[in-house]
């Protein structure tokens, strides 16, 4: 099936096929029959055995055989006549497994076989050693070697040190043995894990590994087995606690809260965002105090779709009741008590703690939120960008705060420091010497790792973040490898965005406020506008957690996981983007502020193919907690069975505007049901309804 | 480079149906109903399902039914996993699951799982992440996941996830497509995609596209059109197609095809055969190439017939 030339046979060659298959089909057909009526003589299991030598891909001839020692092995328990000797008996099924390998060394049920033999107790570690460093020879990737050769060290209790050594000879006498570094990568986080004699201090290990891998990268830039297991050293290297990076209010803010609101609507969002997804941020985990004691019945979300409870922003609502004072201080400790851990299993122990004040106000202030009652035209006329004028730089600041982490004073371990500088360092060198495309990969994630640790480690290290050094690598590697380039292009929007937010010249560039000047009201919007600027992903978002409106049109945005954090979010442009479907807007179910949508000029519809059908909650897979009721998908209504994702979509939403020509999907049919769908609705396609 | 010769594939899928004796068909005649689903998959998504009698095709299909209700690979073969699929499988093609007694095959299969959540592919003990797909596949194609204890199924698939966001058969195996494509699947089966580091998978996956622009299944092997299925289907599933040419690809599956006697292999010039053809045409379906059904990533059927079963009863 694989690797045979492509050529018409000669009719010597199919004369001979026609005379092995001939051959074959008797050998199986008497296997057939031998195997229904459980014949188990000495003629029949050699047929067997020629079967399997010629064709061990025959699985139930391997299921014959098991029967037929097990036959043979019950004949010399009750000790019969001319019986074999279990010894014997299963050295003849070790021979027909090796001799099976021989013509297909890939066979599953010849390993299988293996196995469930030594599983009677026979054989030493040393013979089947010895068969694994023959067959290691002539493929050093086979994984059915490698796992076999698994199964033998578990079985024979060889230690994993040992093994350890195994995986340095193999890679020494290879450096392209992936296979190899690979179970040196699992051997290696078992004895740190364990911390096994040796093995104690973590970043010694991992120092001495970049070493090792060392070697790999400069003999063979180009071979990638090396920088995968760098790759992964990096991870290790960086593994560490969760931080707290945001929130919104922002510490040491003012809040300004509506006393002119009905009784249960009193309340206010409070977001937790993290450097990293979490899980078990609740009452226990992270203690609320204000003047009103609310603190502890507090239910926090996870602001985010993933169904294992892990999310980077956490929201929960904090009420004030009638006779408020005119302001109170709140306090937030997290980790006070442990249970928040990062999807990587990090513990956040340090605990930490914001603070910020509740003003209540009447009616004429300044709203905080917004409420829609005129058409969104997104007018550039509307839009008044910020200044770096002192007075808006104070607003912003007051908007997010963008060194929180200061207030919290975590701390870089020096070691982990030096082994990113270090292996900058190395990275550069080799791609003095060598154009190789992994290299600069590595050499972009190194800085981009630098830029982190300097942030939540709130070092002056007199180094400026290398973000243009980093943007410029990800363009050549679009030029160098442009197979690749939507991986590229997905890895310079995030760090673009880290750039465009991280700091406050830069964030106010992109910040202003927007009033709709052709309408009666004077509210206004507080704004950020990231268009034009070809990002496909959005991320860094701790810092946008006070937007009322984005505008994100005009970029390559294929998801907009993410997203959900953003709250406060009543407008939302994304038009002219590369949203394929309606199940790519899942995280817009979550925006419970958001009333104006535009998603025009997109391609939902356009695709046959639907990427994101298992990554939302559909009747497609078993999620849990999906009341589905799937019976009214009959005949009864053929648009919701046409319409279904779209259904599943704005059902959630609350949009009084929505937005969403030019995009393949849109017919009258769409139109007529989702106006019928969203009864808040005022404007479709910019025409007024309902 | 070009199109798909569309009419040479079909004759050739039919002729292979018929071929029964020569050494190829001989030696793989223990497969034969993998063999069945990869040909008639590939006719429909041709378009070309009614090539075939399903009344010649299903009583055949029967009787390789044993009496615990699994499926072997041809009549009179032992009872698998790996061919209770393919039969769910064909069967669903015709809209004809319901000639199953579904109860009897539910059983069979949930019979196959493991106290630590793994599946045995029949009653011998191989276990194999494969097999953990199988079932799940199986079972949710006839509605009856419940049979299984899922999360510990989740939990053992889960612990094949190795460091470099990949999967392997058993836990420790090193990183491989095809098992890549098994572990995604059943997790996008169940619901739980969130398990996978979408970002390193997507990055270990996108890396298996070669200068030819066809994918290999490991680092450092040669592209086979077979990867083309597996890798392509779990970058759809995770949502990282774009991380790959597409154009490209396209380009090294159309120069595996044999132009001449029709039929896919598994690199350009090498011998054709029914499974690398229907990997390539599936694999053309999911890169969109004009003309073709729509095929599932998941399910590995066509999406109406998936949507039928899902949407409708």
């Amino acid at each position: 099936m694989h690797g045979i030339p492509r050529k018409a046979p000669t009719q010597e060659e199919l004369d001979d096929s026609s005379l092995k298959a001939a051959k074959l089909r008797d050998l199986q057909s008497q296997l057939l029959h031998f195997h229904h009526n459980k014949i188990y003589t000495e003629e029949a299991i050699q047929i067997s055995a020629k079967l399997l030598e010629s064709n061990p891909e025959h699985y139930t001839a391997w299921n014959y055989r098991k029967l037929a020692v097990q036959h043979l092995l019950n004949r010399h328990h009750e000790n019969q006549l001319d019986s074999q000797s279990p010894q014997s008996i299963l050295d003849d099924e070790l021979i027909l497994v090796e001799n099976a390998l021989k013509t297909n060394f890939k066979a599953y049920g010849a390993w299988h076989h293996r196995k469930w033999v030594l599983s009677k107790g026979h054989s030493s570690s040393d013979r089947e050693l010895r068969l694994l460093g023959k067959f290691q020879k002539l493929d050093s990737r086979n994984f059915h070697a490698w796992n076999y050769r698994r199964f033998i060290t578990e079985l024979k209790k060889i230690p994993d040190e040992d093994e350890l050594q195994y995986t340095t000879d193999m890679i020494y006498d290879n450096f392209s043995n992936y296979s190899a570094w690979h179970n040196r990568s699992m051997l290696l986080s078992k004895l740190l894990e364990k911390s096994a004699k040796g093995y104690e201090k973590r970043e010694n290990v991992l120092s001495e590994e970049f070493e090792f891998v060392r070697n790999a990268l400069f003999t063979d830039p180009d071979d990638q087995s090396g920088w995968f297991y760098h790759s992964w050293l990096l991870g290790q290297t960086l593994k560490r606690e969760p931080l707290l990076i945001s929130s919104s209010p922002p510490h040491g803010s003012n809040l300004s809260l509506s006393i002119d609101k009905p009784d249960r609507e009193r309340t206010f969002p409070l977001i937790l965002y993290f450097s990293e997804a979490v899980e078990g941020v609740s009452s226990s985990t992270v203690n609320v105090e204000y003047f009103y004691d609310g603190g502890d019945g507090l239910i926090w979300y996870p602001l985010s779709a993933n169904k294992l409870g892990f999310s980077q922003a956490w929201l929960t609502y904090i009420e004030y009741p009638l006779d408020t004072l005119e302001s109170f201080d709140v306090k937030v400790t997290i980790a006070q008590f442990p249970g928040i851990i990062s999807s990587n299993g990090m513990p956040c122990s340090r605990s930490c703690y914001i603070y910020f004040t509740a003003s209540v106000c009447s009616n004429n202030q300044e709203k905080s939120e917004v409420q829609t009652t005129h058409k969104i035209s997104w007018n550039e006329e509307n839009f008044k960008p910020h200044s770096t004028h002192p007075e808006d730089a104070n607003l912003l600041a007051s908007l997010c705060k963008l060194d929180i982490a200061k207030e919290n004073n975590p701390t870089t371990p020096m070691l982990c420091m030096e082994t990113i500088s270090n292996e900058i360092a190395c990275s550069r060198e080799l791609l003095s010497s060598s154009n190789c495309k992994i290299g600069k990969l590595t050499l972009a994630r190194l800085l981009v790792a630098h830029n982190t640790l300097i942030t939540y480690g709130c070092m002056d290290s007199g180094t400026e973040a290398h973000y243009e050094e980093i943007l410029a690598l990800y363009h050549d590697l679009m030029k160098m490898d442009p197979a690749h380039i939507g991986y590229y292009e997905d890895e310079y929007s995030l760090v673009l965005m880290k750039q465009l937010t991280s700091n406050t010249e830069s964030l106010l560039k992109l910040c202003g406020k927007y009033q709709e000047l052709s309408s009666p009201s004077i509210s206004s919007y507080t704004s950020v506008r990231l268009k034009v600027l070809s990002l496909s992903r959005v991320s860094c978002l701790e810092h946008l957690l006070w937007v009322q409106m984005l505008d994100l049109s005009h970029n390559k945005l294929r998801s907009i996981e993410g997203l959900e954090a953003l709250q406060q979010l009543s407008c939302l442009k994304l038009s002219n983007n590369r949203l394929s479907s309606f199940t790519a807007l899942e995280p817009l179910k979550m925006l419970n502020s958001l009333q104006v949508l535009d998603v025009s000029y997109n391609e939902i519809g356009a695709h046959s193919i639907d990427t994101r059908r298992y990554m939302c909650s559909s009747p497609l897979n078993s999620a849990t907690g999906f009341g589905w009721q799937l019976k009214r998908f009959t005949d009864e209504d053929a648009d919701l069975k046409r319409f279904w994702d779209a259904y599943l979509l704005f059902r959630d939403l609350n949009l009084v505007q929505l937005d969403i020509v030019g995009n393949a999907v849109v017919d009258e049919r769409l139109k007529a049901f989702l106006i019928k769908l969203m009864s808040a609705l005022k404007w479709f396609d910019g025409e007024s309804c309902h | 480079m070009g199109e798909l010769v569309v009419e040479k594939h079909i004759k050739y899928i039919i002729s292979i149906e018929k071929k029964q004796d020569d050494f190829a068909s001989v030696v793989m005649e223990h497969l034969r109903l993998n063999g069945a689903y990869w040909g008639l998959t590939t006719l429909d998504v041709l378009g070309k399902l009614d090539a075939v009698d399903q009344n010649e095709v299903i009583p055949w299909i029967m009787q390789c039914q044993h009496e615990s209700g699994g499926f072997g690979g041809n009549i009179g073969h032992d009872p698998h996993l790996l061919y209770t699929l393919s039969a769910i499988q064909v069967l669903a093609l015709f809209d004809k699951i319901d000639v199953l007694d579904i109860e009897k095959v539910a059983n069979y299969i949930a019979s196959l799982q493991n106290e630590d959540g793994s599946f045995s592919g029949d009653i011998w003990g191989e276990i194999d992440t494969r097999f953990s797909y199988i079932a799940i596949c199986s079972l949710a194609l006839l509605q009856h996941l419940g049979k299984i204890n899922v999360e510990k199924a989740v939990e053992y698939i889960v612990s094949c996830k190795n460091l470099d966001g990949g999967f392997g058969c058993t836990p420790g195996a090193e990183s491989h497509a095809g098992q890549i494509f098994c572990c995604v699947g059943a997790l996008a089966i169940t619901g739980y995609l969130d398990h996978v580091d979408k970002d390193l998978l997507g990055w270990w996956l996108c890396e298996r596209q070669v200068k030819s622009g066809g994918l290999n299944g490991r680092p450092e092997k040669l592209p086979d059109v077979c990867y083309s299925w597996w890798v392509l289907s779990s970058l759809i599933m995770i949502d990282r197609v774009h991380w790959i040419d597409k154009k490209k690809l396209i380009n090294f599956i159309l120069d595996c095809q044999d132009k001449q006697n029709g039929g896919i292999s598994d690199r350009p010039d090498d011998a054709v055969d029914v499974f690398h053809t229907y990997f390539g045409v599936a694999g053309l379906s999911l890169l969109e190439y004009p003309g073709l059904k729509a095929i599932d990533p998941a399910y590995a059927l066509p999406v109406d017939v998936v949507n039928k079963i899902f949407l409708t009863k």
